[in-house]
């Protein structure tokens, strides 16, 4: 329900409606959009980065709330620990039960390994479940893996690793049919035809959707695929540390949620697919991200000595909810520009074209409620917004088409008293997706022998921008690979490792030479959403 | 009680929070560290799928936690697990009819059509109507009217025929998808494509193109218009 003052400034939207509807509203330069980016994307505050002081990637830039994170100590004393005891002995161990690590764990299946996919929640919880838009593959006549290749190529800012991009829309299309095999139900035309848009910085309409559910979709299917298959699977059981051999890796120390003991398993191969780090909130930024993303895997990896790739980069995604407040910053998918929604600023004006790449189209909204322009609107609870205009897509395309092709958006806002296809909303940036991450190859290796890494927690294949519809596709083609490749390597070796935390001592010995306080603890696993209050007051009895 | 606070009820014990949260950030005002029933904190994953009843009245409601606005008076308890029974099947062997829901999940024929799995549903679905539809067969209008699911399980936990709803529309989906929904021709065309190597060829090309060449292909390439 909005509030008699912001439905005053409705009104100015709604005067400018009919005559916004078919204006062109064209596309940045190349110059404006690099002094857009300098001036106004989170990215170029210098402010918000540190340098590492410890790991393979000492004297990289990342933001703050990364290195907290990446610049800690294990809860784990390496010289005490007992490794004799092995609880877990597989192939393939998976650690991460979203659209990767589900990927992964049934391709690896499939090629004969004993495979084991742990989760520190459910199977399934994940920012894949939370993806609505769509996802990307180049299926149609008019548009090709190579057309693909260059929109990711511009919208990464030409850094990414041409060979990850290779295998992601060369696999592309492999990836929408295995989908539809084991039974993700597109949206398509009575004839076959997939029905596709834009996203943002994309040259072709090549986005498949299930409705805006489309990684819910995704994700349901995987998992139930994943059940059917009888693959192994672990819930509420972390990984909270690597184990190595020599200079390979060789499994993973892990703890159980509930019971909260600690389980050893030893693996021939190790898929790191935890995902990002949206949880950190950094800056305070909302976030769209699951509970769970706290970059458990990003550190894990970068304990036993893998570089980290543009992790001086986060995506924050244009349309985060900045009202009403219960849901501020979730995502409002792109996917509502895409089928027609304008973005308006407090006068009624248009300001950037609504498919400009992420970074782009971010760094406009917050120009536009800078003090350099103030043309935002100011929320309730002090949040600057701009209006994404909802109405126009009914009016374009005919009524009930939001309801029907945003049947998740529609339902949020109407459990606020907001009817998407008659009122605009009001979105801001919100910390959506991590750029960066592990270094890895094609096969999604890691440099750490016998370590692989899929999905959001490796990087390089985005460069400094993703394009929507680009991480649900990431997370399969990668999945896939990783689950393949970990399979094949496993298969070759044949003898048991000894199980070691050296890896951790050196890293330890790292962090004392620092100086990093010996307080500073990493993985999180959960984010402390409790009040400070609750920590003074605790105290341990039941142990 | 100081002002905008509202008293609710966790699992039967008070609580007084601040009247504009949800249910989830409720409980973690009220001192709750979730583990179980918080997964996605959108609307999306079902895992905090919650019951309660609100002051002087008897009828039992539902939310997710996560988007649901407490209530003075609200007295509740999240659901975050139900032991539902999952079958498995290979998709490719399945035909899309009822007799494939007849053999995976027969309690489906139990049905009583008293319609409290649709009354319990948090995303408003016609849930009765969708089990009605499978058992007759209708499997892409079982997977049409189920979409919006999120596996919350709350049907499940109010069927007095044990059925698990939202598992069998999951398994119609599935099933639509994979042997009812018309296929896509240009996608088999562009997988010859892929699988011939011809696609590879012509990105193999632009990988060998220096960041000037690429940045001027970039800028001059046609965009095709939207809808």
């Amino acid at each position: 329900m909005y509030t008699p003052e912001l439905r005053e400034l409705i009104k100015r939207v709604e005067a400018t409606r009919q005559a916004r509807l078919h204006q062109e509203v064209p596309r940045l330069t190349p110059q404006e959009k690099k002094e857009l980016l300098e001036g106004f994307h989170p990215d170029y505050r210098q402010e918000i980065f540190r340098e590492l002081k410890v790991g393979p990637s000492k004297g990289t830039r990342t933001p703050n709330e990364y290195a907290d994170v990446l610049e800690a100590w294990s809860v784990i004393d390496p010289g005490e620990f007992d490794l004799s005891n092995v609880d877990y002995d597989v192939d393939v161990l998976v650690i991460g039960g979203g659209g990767a690590g589900a990927s992964a764990a049934i391709v690896a299946q499939e090629h004969g390994a004993n495979v084991l996919l742990v989760t520190k929640l459910r199977l399934g919880d994940s920012n894949t479940v939370m993806a609505q838009g769509g996802i990307q593959g180049a299926d149609k006549e008019n548009d090709s893996p190579a057309i693909h290749y260059l929109d990711v190529m511009g919208g990464g800012g030409y850094l990414n690793d041409p060979g990850l991009v290779h295998a992601l829309v060369g696999d592309a299309p492999l990836v929408i049919d295995w989908l539809e095999r084991l039974g993700v139900m597109f949206d398509k035309t009575p004839d076959g035809t997939m029905m596709t848009t834009h996203g943002g910085g994309t040259s072709r309409m090549r986005m498949h959707a299930a409705r805006d559910y489309t990684g819910g979709e995704i994700m349901k299917t995987l998992k139930d695929e994943a059940l059917n298959r009888n693959v192994p699977v672990l819930e509420f059981a972390a990984a909270y540390e690597l184990l190595t051999d020599g200079n390979t890796v060789a499994g993973a120390i892990l703890y159980n949620m509930e019971t909260e003991e600690y389980f050893v398993a030893r693996a021939k191969t190790v898929i790191l697919a935890t995902g990002g780090g949206g949880r950190l909130h950094i800056m305070g930024f909302p976030t769209t991200n699951h509970y769970g993303a706290t970059a458990d895997g990003l550190l894990l990896g970068y304990r036993v000595g893998v570089p980290l790739a543009f992790m001086d980069t986060i995506q924050y995604h244009p349309t985060g909810a900045a009202y009403p407040e219960q849901i501020l910053g979730q995502l409002v998918t792109e996917k509502v520009r895409s089928i027609g929604a304008q973005v308006v600023n407090a006068e009624g004006n248009r300001f950037v074209n609504e498919m400009e790449t992420r970074d782009a189209e971010a760094a406009a909204f917050i120009r536009e409620c800078s003090p350099s322009r103030n043309k935002g609107v100011v929320t309730p609870t002090g949040q600057p917004a701009v209006w994404l205009d909802t109405p126009v897509i009914d009016i374009l395309h005919g009524a009930g088409t939001t309801k029907r092709r945003l049947p998740a958006m529609f339902r949020q806002y109407a459990r606020f008293g907001i009817d998407l296809s008659k009122d605009p909303i009001l979105t801001y940036p919100t910390q959506h997706y991590q750029n960066g991450g592990l270094t890895i190859d094609a096969s999604c290796e890691t440099p750490i022998r016998n370590l692989y890494a899929a999905g959001e927690v490796a990087g390089g294949i985005h460069g400094r921008n993703r394009l929507m519809g680009n991480s649900l596709l990431d997370v399969v083609v990668f999945g896939r690979r990783a689950g393949k490749a970990a399979a094949e390597r496993a298969a070759s070796i044949k003898k048991h490792a000894k199980l070691s935390l050296a890896h951790l001592e050196r890293f330890h010995a790292e962090l004392e030479g620092a100086g990093v306080p010996k307080e500073k603890h990493a993985p999180m696993l959960l984010p402390a959403y409790r009040r400070t209050e609750h920590a003074k007051r605790k105290v341990e009895i039941l142990d | 009680m100081a002002e905008g606070m509202v008293t609710i009820y966790v699992m039967g014990k008070q609580y007084e929070v601040p009247g504009n949260l949800t249910i989830m950030k409720a409980m973690e005002y009220a001192g709750y560290r979730l583990v179980r029933g918080c997964g996605c904190r959108g609307g999306f994953c079902g895992a905090c799928g919650t019951v309660y009843r609100t002051k002087d009245d008897y009828r039992l409601k539902v939310g997710l936690a996560c988007q649901e606005v407490v209530q003075d008076g609200m007295y509740l308890a999240e659901i975050p697990f139900f032991p539902g029974n999952k079958a498995t099947y290979d998709i490719e062997e399945l035909k899309a009819n009822a007799q494939a829901i007849l053999s995976l999940y027969p309690e489906v024929f139990r049905c009583l059509a008293c319609n409290a799995c649709t009354k319990v549903c948090p995303q408003d679905i016609e849930v009765m109507e969708y089990i009605q539809a499978a058992l007759r067969g209708d499997i892409a209008k079982a997977a049409d009217l189920s979409f919006d699911c999120v596996l919350c399980g709350l049907c499940a936990s109010r069927c007095p025929a044990e059925i698990v709803q939202y598992q069998v529309a999951l398994l119609c989906r599935r099933l639509y998808s994979r042997h009812v929904a018309p296929k896509s021709p240009h996608l088999e065309k562009r997988m010859k494509e892929v699988e011939s190597g011809a696609c590879d060829r012509e990105i193999q090309k632009l990988m060998k193109l220096d960041k000037k060449e690429l940045v001027e292909l970039y800028n001059k390439r046609d965009i095709q218009k939207g809808d």
